[in-house]
């Protein structure tokens, strides 16, 4: 590990280092530019918008879009704004990062601690659901959702992204506790200590960090999921991004675009803030679904 | 003579027990993955239309499918989004994990502002890019604000430009994690190396040329991979920046497949469209996860 911390042994003139900083602040421009145009967008009535410079500062600050957006807004064929689809995200996403995250702790202890013939091939089975085009399981799904009575509703849903989320969480847990000391868990096996005693005594407590970061990658995940929402939901339980692109894409009156500005942040609101508070542990995630190394 | 046959009992769940914690998991991937899979692949063989039906037809399916203007137009889509996509997402990715590696001031700061579109959602961020690129309120009609009235960009708009802003919005969001995975290889190679280089006179450019960037073909490998397979399943940015449109100008496999399936009631076809998808994900995938999972023993 200490090779990852290490500084280049690179020298650049002072000349470079202008332009490479001139370069960075620049791309940093590209990738706030959304972020600020949504939010000064936001807050601005629409004739500032229609009329108006979207890089400009409003004349007039507004909250009614945010109000609107909320509570108010024509999404689909109520106007019942966002809240409610907020709540129905908020009612899928605990429960699916919940089980998905306790299935993949549970597995990755077992695919390194209690390791059989074939282990591995069974990993890769789990692993490669996370890499599919869903749109090869979007028939047959609908049809079995529909068998169980699940069809349309939230615990659909919840099943939905617990079956193609455990590959990503039982990948964590099992990268993380290969490097826990195998010896400790067979020490403990030798003074008796059963399969779930091990489990709950000695590996859980250490595996905090490896819980914040399945837990934060699994919510990114599942909230920002579209394509099953539009698929198996109904309005009781249509997610957030389902409803933000019905309320960007309704045909009817006049194209709020404040309000779907304001919509927009309220759909990425969540997802931000827990990238603000604990970035780090979501770019590992991020990471350790790519370089398995 | 109870205790040793509680006993022999005992150590036998203890045997058990790891697989039959794991069987769960196991028993939900082979059926809600492989058992699927299966199903979709053989509905690509049978007549059906809004529901699925078990009429063989062979591969009259995939006849269809390659004779569909609408198809080609998807996989041609598919291939400039990808290869631009892709090319431009892997060099900027470079370039700023390269800048980075100069031991910039601030990099804690800039990092994470490069990132964090990686946690937005797609249908965010193609609202956020739609309205933006949008002639009547976007960039065109913020430039005629400023001043500049003959100012023109209207390739949301424009069927043989429209796929560009797609890339444009998919490059926005997931660049920064390009770069995130070279610098995490930059900062893995050796000092020791470039010092000798250094000391031999090598410049910059060189060693960068020579040494560094042949040493990250493992982050070359896993950002192709990454960025391959995300192409591929390219859906809700699309749907929420253009709808596939104008016309069928930015349609791809992911909203074909959608669309054939569940409003133009052609099973038969979206799931061989679906199976082709499958195919192309399962080529570039497969030999990644065999060689990644083979070098941990």
């Amino acid at each position: 590990m200490a090779a990852m911390q290490q500084e280049s042994a690179i020298r650049t003139s002072n000349a470079a280092r202008v332009l490479i900083y001139l370069l960075l602040l620049l791309f940093a421009f590209f990738y706030l530019l959304p972020l600020f145009v949504m939010g000064v967008n936001s807050v601005k009535p629409l004739s500032e918008i229609t009329g108006g410079n979207m890089m400009a500062l409003p004349e007039i600050w507004t909250l009614e879009p945010w109000r609107k957006a909320w509570s108010e807004a024509q999404v689909g064929v109520q106007a019942t704004g966002l809240k409610p689809y907020f709540w129905n995200s908020i009612k899928m996403v605990v429960p699916a990062v919940f089980i998905s995250t306790v299935l993949g702790a549970l597995n990755g202890y077992v695919l390194t601690k209690w390791r059989f013939r074939g282990d591995t091939i069974l990993f890769g089975l789990m692993l490669f659901a996370c890499f599919i085009p869903f749109q090869i399981v979007l028939i047959p799904m609908a049809r079995v959702l529909g068998i169980f009575g699940l069809a349309g509703t939230t615990w659909g849903l919840v099943l939905v992204h617990v079956v193609y989320g455990i590959g990503f969480t039982t990948l964590y847990f099992r990268n993380y506790y290969a490097a826990f000391p195998t010896e400790l868990v067979r020490a403990a096996q030798i003074d008796g200590a059963g399969f779930f005693q091990i489990f709950w005594r000695i590996m859980l407590p250490s595996s905090g960090p490896i819980i914040v970061v399945s837990v934060i990658w699994q919510f990114t995940n599942i909230w920002n999921d579209f394509l099953f929402g539009a698929s198996f939901a109904d309005f009781s339980s249509q997610p957030m991004t389902v409803a933000l692109n019905n309320l960007v894409q309704s045909s009817t009156g006049v194209k709020e675009y404040n309000v779907h500005f304001a919509g927009a942040i309220l759909a990425a609101l969540p997802t931000l803030l827990v990238y603000i508070v604990a970035g780090r542990f979501f770019v590992r995630g991020l990471m350790a679904g790519s370089v398995k190394g | 003579m109870a205790a040793p046959v509680d006993a022999d009992f005992r150590t036998r769940l203890q045997v058990w027990l790891p697989k039959l914690v794991l069987s769960p998991s196991l028993a939900m991937a082979l059926v809600f993955v492989y058992g699927f899979i299966l199903f979709t692949v053989y509905l690509s063989f049978t007549d059906s239309r809004i529901l699925p039906s078990f009429g063989w037809v062979g591969f009259e399916n995939y006849f269809k499918l390659f004779r569909l203007r609408h198809w080609e137009i998807a996989v041609t889509n598919m291939g400039v989004f990808a290869v631009l996509y892709m090319l431009i997402c892997t060099a900027i990715g470079l370039t700023l994990a390269i800048f980075f590696d100069q031991k910039i001031r601030g990099e804690g700061v800039l990092r994470p502002i490069y990132l964090y579109p990686m946690a937005l959602s797609f249908i965010v961020t193609g609202t956020a890019w739609k309205w933006m690129l949008d002639p009547g309120i976007g960039l065109e009609n913020t430039m005629h604000a400023l001043g500049w009235e003959s100012f023109a960009f209207d390739w949301i708009k424009n069927r043989n430009y429209a796929i560009y802003t797609v890339v444009l919005a998919a490059v926005w969001q997931t660049s920064g994690f390009v770069m995130a995975m070279f610098l995490a290889g930059l900062r893995g190679i050796d000092n020791e190396i470039l010092k000798a280089a250094q000391i031999d006179g090598a410049s910059n450019w060189n060693l960068y040329r020579r040494i560094i960037i042949p040493q990250l073909r493992p982050a070359f490998l896993s950002a192709f991979v990454i960025l391959a397979h995300l192409a591929i399943k390219t859906y809700d940015l699309v749907i929420a920046l253009t709808g596939g449109g104008p016309g069928r100008a930015t349609e791809l496999p992911a909203t074909f497949m959608y669309s054939y399936t569940f409003t133009r009631n052609q099973m038969g076809i979206g799931a061989a469209s679906a199976t082709i998808m499958l195919m192309t994900i399962a080529a570039i995938m497969i030999p990644y996860l065999y060689s990644e999972l083979r070098e941990r023993k």
